[in-house]
């Protein structure tokens, strides 16, 4: 946090440097909301100026001689209605501009964000939370562009500030120069608030995201939690949280408490100090009343106008911090670079080749070591091993969730690195363990928007024994599921998960276990159907069941991330007494009691 | 049964301004000091320029040179006051932000555990990232308001109040001129006022769904990585974003509109005093300089209102943020606690009766029907049926997760809507399909079955459960970080975990739902003896999806589309050819033939 705290005057720079950022991106509306601003605060002194003319030109005479034109009165009722309402289009082009131009920031600033977070690779989402990542698409931005709503009035504002001092200058450059003390003392104040909430609110930044976390991870396990009777630690636990952020945000509000009066009174400091020093130069003849009066009175009106900036400046520090976050994603590096190699189309399955892969996640502890082996295209090739034993990390290295340390992964000779966007799930689909499914229909969820006929969609969910289901449901395909899939049971997930790779035709299907929350009986099905389907295409399985295992053409033992052995089901049987504990070892219980 | 959150959009401003202290009385505290530190700040406001002004006139500007003990005079007073209004000022925004935040605070931690105590049923409905933001954002965004607007808008209709008095002091027709000008802004105000709310609870709405939509490829990223759907992930992403963005600049649109008004009317009002007062004045009711004075007046009048439809239009967004989170607080939690009412079930293995039991979704058919059941204190049962048969809500029922549509479930001969919630956590522990764990350490996480468990506890559990070498095996043993959602550990493992942290429960009715599966072989076998020990003295019943569970259960009940169709052992059962059960598990038997043949 310590580097975070800069000194003030570096927050003032760094806010207006956040600030210059959305002005060169929204030119045009920030000159709209600009204008805005200086068309109201012409109109406010053009009010004044109408009440002057027409009491010098309207009511005056009219009282002296007893009777007024109705011309003179339709010249009050437009003069004043006018202004009002020239007024009133610049208020809304200033607040309206300005909402205009922050929520655009705001909205790019967010695409920009969640790009990045479909982009980074998946060690960079393993290392982030997800409340996390979801204040900073969200609180952050805010808290970025929070000054542009301040923007404008501050900006129209520093005019009428140029047009003050100019004639403060004209008056009387002794007392000009007393009176423009305030702005050193405006300015000092800014750094000492800066300095004293720059820290805090920072901290508070940080903790808006933990709070999000917490209740993001709660409410994700509030089975769990309701199952285990433990809503009061978990309410302890986000207490604990709601309250550092309760107390942090009184800090920064203690110090913006002082910060916003003292700002206010310093004009009206000025003044008194113009009067003083006014009215000892008046009395030495150095000059005349009517100029201190001019010094004192323009010194009052630019009060406001100081009032406003410090609104700005407020908001400063906060979008430091905000902008700064996001930056941090934006600046996150790691994107998997691609090739431009298009991968080989048709029916026929693809030939996969693993050579002397080795991958490790946590330095001290290789998850995969000196892996290879390679399939022919249409076999059918399942791991096998213990739990923990590197066969799921290997699917996400066949389908390049992540890179290989060492050695290659290729699909029909070409190293998965070398393909193009898109070319890898065009040919491969993978089946994870845990299905995740979208916040969309039925179909949405299997065709995820590619060009997949309602027939086929329906064949898919076949071969997946999951038409039955579908069909039952209330509005068939187009049945919302509902974020992820929590309507349906963890079996009817998988088995959506599963039609989903289906209706793809991939030339190389992986499924890591990707029944395992099916009935038995459902799931003899599936296997038959997949079968049966024969549709060519080159299988990797994941697999505890020996009904899966029997499925393959070649069995990959692993243990400890390595092969330990290969060869068919009954081989392995045969020679290798650990498979056949692990895969015997329902028999071996049956046996034994 | 409501399973739907309530929106809170239906409670009006001041409704909900009245609710939302009633749930954070901090805000109360010290209110009235509060409001009078804020007259003296608004007040001082005014008497400040007043004192300086009176200086300039009569002191310094004074015909025939410059009064100088007077400008000294109204100096101090000036400066006094000066110093007065800052310290107000600063006094009245310390303790607004003091009762704010802590207000904020109480009532941010009602809501979320409030979300807790909600039905599984009515969670399932809201999104994750809509409820989140309306523990977070929604309760930032009344902040702002609580502290820049709240009490200034009471001292605004004050100082209205009091400028009318001083106008109608004056001239009581030109009183009523203002009052008929500015009418149509008072009266348009509730218009817009609704439209304003409508716009701000739109744009908190939206605010949720982009909230879901960015969690989406957060939470996905990897089927999102592999099926190369990041263009249509984006695209769903960007229309929320989008959507948002257009609710935001709506909103804003009719918040700019509505304050312009303010202006409009201050501009009607002025002519109307001129044209008149020169019109009373032609009466004899009024002199010129009466006339003048009170277009001066007018302004005091016109200040405040255009200060508290600011106010006023702002707060439409935060209120629309603190109509959420009180949204969540007025959703009922249907499943009522008997509180102190609540029935204590003794230690020891719990009797289950299931009578007449009917469970339905709302506005669904009965997903389980006419279901009797007894099942004895100490006895392993094991549900089995098919997918969607109804036996994944038996679990639901047993562990109160859910309260049926009819008839009623009895523990130890009390029904489950009497027993004390802590009690019947204590008492009955489900563990559920996909065990979900806590982004700490694995100690953490299995504690969270018991938490004042030492290690050694925790190790002899491992022991009983026969998983002191995984434990053992992992290299940073109970230190070992589990990652977001357990993520970091294999599916077998995490299940290890959620064994583990029922073991430590200890519970009298143990409820498994698909606990074995996703686990190798092996590691299932290790735990099935280890649940048969766990097992052992409790009531246990499971949803069992591996016959051999249901092969090594006292009882099996088969669970047909939604009835109970068999009960019995599975030797019996098995052996009744034709029946729902022997069907089962000929397909089990030959789902492991094949590579047993192989």
């Amino acid at each position: 946090m310590d580097d975070e705290r800069a000194d003030g005057r570096g927050s003032t720079r760094a806010g207006f440097g956040v600030l210059l950022v959305a002005i060169k991106r929204e030119p045009w509306i920030f000159t709209l909301s600009t204008l805005g601003s200086v068309l109201f605060g012409a109109l406010t002194v053009a009010d004044a100026w109408v009440l002057g003319w027409s009491t010098d030109h309207v009511v005056l005479p009219a009282f002296e001689s007893g009777e007024v034109g109705s011309g003179s009165l339709v010249a009050i009722l437009g003069l004043f209605l006018g202004v009002a309402i020239l007024r009133a289009v610049g208020i809304v082009a200033r607040r309206l501009g300005a909402g205009i131009m922050q929520y655009r920031m705001q909205a790019s600033t967010r695409r920009a964000v969640t790009r990045q977070y479909l982009s980074l690779p998946m060690e960079w989402h393993q290392r982030h939370p997800t409340g996390e990542l979801l204040s900073n698409a969200n609180s952050d931005v805010e808290a970025a562009w929070g000054p542009i709503a301040p923007l404008p009035m501050a900006v129209g504002t520093v005019a009428m500030m140029v047009i003050a001092v100019a004639q403060m200058l004209l008056a009387d450059l002794v007392l000009a120069a007393v009176g423009l003390l305030v702005f050193p003392a405006v300015i000092a104040v800014n750094v000492i608030y800066q300095q004293r909430s720059q820290g805090w609110m920072t901290r508070a930044q940080q903790l808006r995201g933990e709070v999000s976390e917490i209740a993001h991870e709660s409410f994700d396990g509030a089975m769990v939690v309701k199952t285990l009777g433990r809503e009061p630690e978990e309410t302890a636990r986000f207490a604990a949280k709601a309250q550092e952020l309760r107390d942090v945000n009184i800090r920064v509000g203690r110090i913006r408490a002082a910060f916003d009066p003292a700002l206010a009174a310093l004009p009206g400091l000025g003044v008194l100090f113009v009067l003083a020093v006014g009215v000892s130069r008046v009395l030495s003849g150095a000059t005349d009343a009517g100029d201190v009066v001019t010094v004192a009175y323009l010194l009052t009106i630019v009060s406001f106008p100081i009032r406003s900036i410090g609104w700005l400046l407020g908001e400063f520090p906060r979008s430091v911090v905000g902008y700064r976050r996001v930056r941090s994603v934006l600046g996150a590096t790691g994107e998997m670079p691609y090739g431009d190699r298009r991968a080989v189309r048709g029916d026929a399955g693809a030939r996969l080749d693993v050579e002397s892969l080795g991958y490790r996640y946590d330095p001290d502890q290789p998850l995969l070591e000196d892996l290879a082996f390679s399939v022919e295209p249409g076999r059918t090739v399942a791991l096998v091993g213990a739990t923990a034993s590197g066969k799921s990390t290997l699917t996400t290295l066949l389908t390049r969730l992540v890179d290989p340390d060492r050695g290659a992964v290729a699909v029909d000779g070409v190293d998965l690195r070398e393909l193009a966007p898109g070319e890898l799930a065009a040919t491969v689909s993978i089946v994870p363990q845990t299905a995740f499914l979208f916040d969309d229909t039925v179909r949405g969820n299997i065709t995820l928007g590619a060009d997949v006929s309602d027939a086929d969609v329906w064949a898919a969910l076949r071969t997946a024994q999951a038409d039955g289901f579908v069909a039952a449901l209330p509005s068939g395909l187009d049945t919302q599921l509902g974020e992820r899939g929590t309507s349906l049971s963890g079996g009817q997930r998988q088995r959506i998960s599963l039609a989903r790779a289906l209706v793809r035709r991939p030339r190389l299907l992986i499924l890591d276990d990707a029944t395992s929350a099916v009935d038995p009986e459902v799931e003899a099905r599936i296997l038959a159907g997949l079968r049966e389907s024969g549709s060519g295409s080159t299988l990797v399985v994941v697999a505890y069941r020996k009904a899966t295992i029997g499925l393959a053409d070649e069995v990959l033992h692993l243990e400890g991330g390595r092969i330990v052995d290969r060869g068919t089901h009954a081989e392995l049987l045969g020679r290798s007494p650990s498979y056949a504990r692990l895969v015997n070892a329902y028999e071996q219980e049956e046996v034994a009691t | 049964m409501s399973t739907v959150m309530d929106s809170g959009e239906e409670i009006g401003a001041i409704a909900t301004i009245r609710r939302g202290v009633h749930f954070s009385p901090e805000l109360k505290e010290g209110v009235w000091g509060t409001l009078a530190l804020a007259v003296v700040a608004s007040v001082g406001q005014v008497i400040v320029p007043i004192a300086v002004q009176q200086t300039l006139d009569r002191g310094l500007g004074r015909s025939g040179g410059p009064d100088v003990s007077f400008t000294v005079w109204m100096g101090v007073v000036a400066a006094f006051g000066l110093l007065v209004t800052s310290y107000a000022s600063y006094a009245m925004t310390r303790r607004l932000f003091t009762t704010s935040e802590r207000g904020l605070a109480s009532l941010r931690i009602k809501a979320f555990r409030h979300v807790h105590d909600l039905p599984l049923l009515t969670q399932n409905t809201e999104r994750r990232g809509a409820l989140v933001s309306r523990v977070t954002s929604d309760v930032d965004q009344v902040s702002q308001f609580l502290v820049f607007g709240g009490l200034l808008f009471v001292v605004s209709i004050g100082q209205v109040l009091i400028a009318t008095i001083v106008m109608l002091f004056y001239s009581w027709q030109l009183a009523l001129v203002v009052w008929l000008c500015f009418a149509p802004l008072f009266a348009s105000l509730r218009f817009f006022q609704r439209k304003l709310s409508d716009a701000y609870s739109v744009v908190r709405r939206q605010v949720g769904v982009m909230l879901s939509a960015i969690s989406e490829p957060v939470v996905g990223a990897a089927v999102v990585r592999s099926y190369a759907v990041e263009a249509r992930t984006q695209a769903r992403i960007d229309e929320a974003i989008a959507t948002h963005q257009q609710a935001s600049t709506r909103a804003q649109g009719f918040t700019a509109f509505s304050f312009s008004l303010g202006g409009v009317s201050a501009g009607l009002a002025n002519a109307g005093v001129l044209i008149v007062g020169i019109w009373l004045g032609f009466a004899g009711d009024i002199t010129a300089g009466e006339v003048l004075a009170f277009a001066f007046l007018v302004t005091l009048f016109v200040g405040p209102v255009q200060m508290g439809t600011q106010i006023l239009t702002d707060a439409q967004n935060a209120i629309a943020g603190w109509r959420r989170v009180i949204g969540i607080l007025d959703t009922p939690a249907d499943l009522v606690d008997p509180g102190p009412a609540g029935q204590v079930l003794p230690r020891g293995p719990i009797d289950v009766r299931f009578e007449d039991v009917e469970f339905a979704y709302p506005g669904g058919p009965p997903v389980l029907r006419d279901v009797t059941l007894d099942i004895e204190a100490g006895r392993r049962v094991a549900i089995v049926g098919e997918t969607g048969s109804g036996k994944s809500t038996f679990a639901k029922l047993l562990t109160r997760l859910m309260d049926p549509s009819q008839g009623a479930v009895l523990l130890d001969g009390v029904d489950v809507r009497e027993i004390g919630e802590v009690s019947l956590r204590r008492s009955v522990v489900l563990v559920p399909q996909e065990g979900f764990l806590f982004d700490d350490t694995l100690r953490a996480n299995v504690r969270y079955g018991r938490l004042d468990a030492t290690d050694d506890d925790i190790r002899a559990s491992a022991d009983e459960l026969g998983l002191t070498d995984w434990l053992d095996g992992l290299p940073r043993g109970l230190d070992t970080r589990v990652g977001q959602r357990g993520e970091s550990l294999s599916a077998g493992e995490r299940q290890l975990v959620a064994l583990l942290r029922a073991h430590l429960a200890d519970p009298d009715l143990l409820v498994l739902d698909e606990a074995t599966s996703a686990v190798d072989p092996q590691l299932e076998m290790r735990i099935g003896r280890a649940l048969e020990r766990l097992m052992g003295g409790r009531t246990s019943v499971t949803i069992a999806h591996r016959l051999s569970t249901a092969e090594g259960a006292d009882e099996v009940v088969v669970v047909d589309q939604g009835r109970v169709v068999q009960r019995g052992h599975h030797s019996v059962l098995a052996a009744e050819t034709g029946s729902v059960y022997a069907n089962l598990h000929r397909s089990w038997v030959s789902q492991q033939g094949p590579a047993l043949g192989g």
